[in-house]
């Protein structure tokens, strides 16, 4: 579904991703953890060109994915939910999901108003339809993002830090909405220090270091018994 | 003969605050893009006419442009000059609001499939508006007054009907008192709603305090 193939990255100087080869299957639930400032959320971004790589190649759906088809492409594959949830601020929560769908994908607006109800239902909000964002606590404007890339019903799903921003006490509703999509056919890659979200829905770990992978695996195997130093001394930090 | 000027001065001023939002818009939006010779393109447009008086200018485009053979009536000069004098300015507001609106928008806008001009019509400038509404009300007072330009170039407007009533009637002090006040009228409401709006906007930023979850009752 997704294939990153030797993706080379360099903002300025400085090279922040190094020969990245990565392939995600069609449903695959793809965790990348690491340390801040070790790549993983540039290679969520290249995923759908918000970052365009120096060097190597992008696959969406064998498609190869570059400046000139990256507005179609990323239109009809893919989605992504961000760390500042994003919503626009000028629009109710319902227009917020009826936007792209209307505008994009055409989608006739009864039908998208349809859709849209049936994701906020899905994320628990159908309450606040003709609410402003700003009205929101940040947990809800998070799962009314993710329901606003539900609306665009596309295959793959890119969550970039999804609950860094969120006050502890909300972070897991939005986690439970995460846990509640990944039984369904999407494609998820998910950039997160959650380790307990990770054990409970990933597919597979990667774990990133310096603009590498260092390591990747089955959660059990990534959890229980890590193989590199680096991915240990990560793990220790973190898990307490 | 002042409410023939009067006229004439709202007429000018409203064609050329049209033209002006016109050019600010599109120049604005311009200087914001990623293209180096758009950029380059309204930074000449921007840095040229706000920095030569706006006199020269309509002047230039009184004699200059006739010599060149190309005559333009009064009335037009009046609307070109001072619309596309003060569309430079509106531009350099525009580009504020925008590069006042976070990344993180337009970063939303391309994850979902916009392309440049969907997102800047459907999400950036919109927001824009709200910003840019005080500052573009106070260009277009500065519009109003600056259309006494045109009494340079016989332009039958307010300020020339005072000067010919003015030297005619030899009456210069009620003249002028009169004309200045005709122009407050005209400009003072619009300051005013721009005050009043700017100062809304700033109240309703601060009730808008981030949502802080409701203390729960500690039970242990």
């Amino acid at each position: 579904m997704i294939k990153l193939q030797d993706v080379n990255k360099f903002f300025g100087e400085n090279h922040v991703l190094k020969d990245i080869n990565l392939t995600v299957a069609e449903g695959e639930k793809l965790v990348i953890i690491g340390p801040s400032g070790s790549g993983k959320s540039t290679t969520v971004r290249c995923m759908n060109f918000l970052e365009a790589p120096t060097s190597g190649h992008v696959f969406i759906d064998g498609e190869e994915l570059t400046q000139k088809n990256k507005i179609q492409l990323v239109r009809r594959t893919s989605a992504m939910v961000f760390q500042s949830f994003n919503l626009y601020p000028h629009k109710t929560v319902l227009e917020n999901l009826t936007l792209a769908p209307i505008k994009l994908q055409k989608v006739p607006k009864d039908e998208a108003i349809k859709r849209a109800r049936k994701y906020l239902a899905t994320v628990g909000l159908s309450e606040k339809e003709n609410a402003y964002p700003s009205t929101l606590s940040g947990g809800q404007q998070q799962r009314v993002a993710i329901a606003r890339a539900l609306a665009t019903e596309k295959k793959i799903i890119l969550f970039d830090e999804p609950t860094s921003a969120l006050d502890p006490e909300t972070v897991q509703e939005v986690l439970d909405v995460m846990i509640k999509l990944s039984k369904e056919n999407i494609t998820m890659v998910v950039v997160t220090h959650e380790m307990g979200f990770a054990r409970v829905v990933a597919d597979r770990v990667i774990f990133m270091d310096d603009g590498r992978i260092v390591e990747e695996g089955k959660p059990e195997h990534f959890f229980e018994n890590p193989t590199e130093e680096r991915t240990k001394l990560f793990l220790s930090k973190i898990l307490r | 003969m002042f409410g023939e000027g009067f006229l004439r001065t709202i007429e000018v001023a409203a064609l050329a605050l049209i033209l002006a939002l016109v050019l600010g818009i599109i120049f604005g939006v311009i200087s914001t893009s990623n293209n180096k010779v758009m950029r380059g393109i309204a930074r000449v447009y921007v840095e040229f006419f706000q920095n030569t008086p706006l006199v020269i200018q309509v002047f230039f485009m009184y004699n200059g442009l006739a010599i060149a053979g190309l005559r333009l009536s009064v009335f037009l000069i009046g609307v070109l000059g001072v619309g596309i004098y003060h569309g430079a300015y509106v531009s350099e507001v525009v580009k504020t609001g925008i590069t006042s609106i976070p990344e993180g928008q337009v970063e939303a806008a391309k994850s979902q499939g916009f392309t440049y001009i969907q997102y800047m019509r459907y999400i950036i400038l919109p927001q824009t508006v709200k910003i840019v509404l005080p500052p573009l009300t106070n260009q277009a007072v500065n519009l109003i007054k600056n259309t006494s330009v045109l009494a340079m170039i016989s332009g039958f407007d307010l300020m020339y009907m005072a000067d010919s009533w003015a030297s005619s009637s030899l009456d210069y002090g009620p003249s002028y008192v009169f004309a200045g006040f005709l122009y407050f009228m005209l400009c003072f409401p619009l300051a005013t709603w721009a005050r009043k709006y700017e100062e809304r906007l700033k109240r309703n930023d601060t009730t808008r305090i981030p949502y802080q979850p409701a203390e729960e009752a500690v039970t242990c």
